[in-house]
């Protein structure tokens, strides 16, 4: 008899379980070497809990009603539910704190495209550190992390969060247009941004030009240059938050894992500053993600600059899998 | 698919992969490639093989539907197809680099010519019946111009279904629009221009974005001519 589960969902068996742990376990390593103790919380919240994290109000894909009528959400990430347990379990402890996590997580799907309703994440969140001196710290743990899952080839993609919203601003871009900007920049949609930068009222050329060369700029420190010499003020301050990460990183020795893009965006509404996203060359897809959330804590009551990133632990295997048959492959030749 | 589906092994290293559009838009992709003097010869002469290496670029023949499906999952690096295809399949995730500007196409209502079905249907029932092979692009019409309509999914010639009173009316991608008039059909409303366009997968773009990028800047200047 074959009963269906929900798509998006999947059994895992132990040929593939006995590789997760140890996948697990290489990573667990490296985030205790850096002082990381795990955690786990619930995988159901309050929603209005969870709500609470995510500035557009409805993080949560499945809620439903308990046996009292309360409304419950299942996690869509563990950052919200960390800097709930940091407000709640350390109100009067002394940061910082260093907390990894290995959890599933739960978003809603497109139907037929492969896409993952229930997922294991892998991750560290550093609460207390400010920038640049604590994304320098969660850079260097994931690189640590991406060795120990043998991804010596991965990429850190590292960019500015508010570079978007600050600029459009300073350049009196508001309202329906601004939206529409973010919508086009998110999508990395150059045909879209070229034609609604055309539309824009009162911006001078210069401003349309940084507008249209700003998101295609990724690469080592010298696209900082190009970036500044574009110029205004929302690019200089994003660039100096940028060449201080970037400093701080290269003080730590791995500066070569980490690419600037200064096209970067992230999709979750509580990133502050840095961004981060990972990249492997044997997959399509990007495997983690992160960056800095120095709000989100304070939401919960506790105002404390933080900053964490996570691998989608599946994704890290499969890029895992692959990257030994390639080398399998270069041996035999 | 099986597993963390979706997430097709990028090629590593070599030539990047360019997916070219079979179909309408395949000879003049082909004529703008061989302008930035990529070695086009294979493609010419053989219509049978899929996959063809240039010293350049290794080059893979799909239908235009499926660029988005390659491109997303990282099988392509880059992919040439139309507005209309990216439109329909709006949700994947591709990076759109660059208007090409070739296979200019209106995607536009019609209904059949002095025939006021489309309007009647709307006034007497509340709503109209339209067939098409887009109907995500249907449906968004008609919910961003504030009208209910019936999307019926069709798969072949889309002009029957009004003929024989499956539908009011059609949405559908239009060149000459001769084909529109050899059926009676006539456009009732221009929805949108669609052109071919240059997508990357995104993770080619961060890894490979010298690459890319020139090749991107070619494209620009061969087709801005």
């Amino acid at each position: 008899m074959i009963h269906p589960i929900p798509p998006g969902t999947r059994d895992v068996l132990p040929a593939e379980m006995r590789e997760l742990r140890r996948l697990q376990g290489a990573l667990g390593a490296a985030f205790e070497r850096f002082g990381y103790g795990e955690v786990a919380t619930p995988t159901i919240e309050y929603h209005e809990v969870l709500g609470r994290g995510d500035a557009r109000g409805a993080p949560a894909a499945y809620r439903f009603f308990d046996e009292h009528g309360e409304l419950l959400a299942m996690r869509p990430d563990m950052t919200i539910p960390i800097a709930r347990l940091v407000s709640s379990r350390f109100g009067n402890a002394e940061p910082p704190f260093r907390f990894c996590y290995f959890a599933t997580a739960y978003r809603g799907v497109r139907p037929q495209r492969g896409q993952m309703r229930e997922f294991m994440q892998a991750g560290v969140e550093l609460i207390g550190p400010d920038a640049p001196q604590g994304t320098a710290e969660i850079v260097e743990v994931l690189v640590a992390a991406l060795d120990a899952a043998g991804l010596s080839r991965a990429v850190i993609g590292l960019g500015d969060a508010d570079l978007y919203r600050q600029l459009l601003s300073d350049v009196g871009v508001g309202g329906e247009m601004r939206d529409e900007m973010l919508d086009r920049l998110a999508a990395h949609d150059l045909v879209a941004i070229e034609e609604t930068v055309g539309r824009l009222e009162g911006v001078s050329d210069a401003d349309r030009e940084t507008l249209l060369r700003l998101p295609t700029l990724r690469g080592g420190p010298e696209v900082l240059e190009r970036a500044r010499r574009l110029g205004g003020a929302a690019v200089g301050r994003a660039t100096s938050r940028l060449q201080a990460t970037y400093e701080a990183v290269s003080a730590r020795g791995v500066a070569d894992r980490v690419q600037l893009d200064l096209g970067l965006l992230r999709d979750l509404g509580y990133y502050t500053g840095a961004i981060l996203e990972v990249y492997d060359p044997a997959l399509g897809h990007i495997i983690g993600g992160g960056g800095r959330y120095d709000e989100l804590v304070g939401r919960f009551g506790r105002e404390l600059p933080a900053a964490g990133f996570a691998l989608y632990l599946e994704r890290v295997h499969i890029a895992q899998a692959e990257e030994e048959r390639l080398a399998s492959e270069e041996e035999i030749r | 698919m099986s597993g963390v589906a979706g997430l097709t092994r990028a090629r590593v290293g070599g030539p990047l992969k360019l997916a070219v559009p079979r179909g309408a838009l395949f000879d003049d992709t082909v004529r703008t490639l061989d302008e930035i003097g990529v070695d086009v010869a294979a493609l010419h002469a053989d219509s049978r093989s899929l996959v063809f290496e240039t010293p350049d670029l290794a080059l893979v023949t799909m239908r235009p539907s499926d660029v988005p499906t390659y491109v997303e999952a990282g099988a392509a690096d880059l992919g040439i197809t139309g507005k209309d295809v990216l439109m329909e399949q709006h949700d994947r995730v591709v990076y759109e680099f660059l208007d090409l500007g070739y296979g200019v196409c209106q995607m536009v209502l019609a209904g059949r010519r002095g025939d006021e079905r489309l309007g009647e249907s709307e006034r007497r029932l509340g709503t109209m019946r339209i067939a098409t092979k887009y109907p995500r692009v249907a449906q968004g019409y008609f919910e961003r111009t504030g009208r209910q309509a019936e999307v019926i999914e069709v798969k072949g010639s889309v002009e029957l279904a009004p003929l024989v009173g499956l539908a009011d009316g059609i949405v559908d991608l239009v060149d000459t629009g001769r084909t529109l008039a050899e059926n009676d059909l006539e456009v009732r409303e221009e929805i949108a221009r669609c052109t071919a366009r240059l997508v990357g997968n995104r993770i080619a773009h961060k890894l490979r974005g010298a690459e890319v990028d020139e090749l991107a800047e070619r494209l620009r200047q061969a087709t801005s001519r």
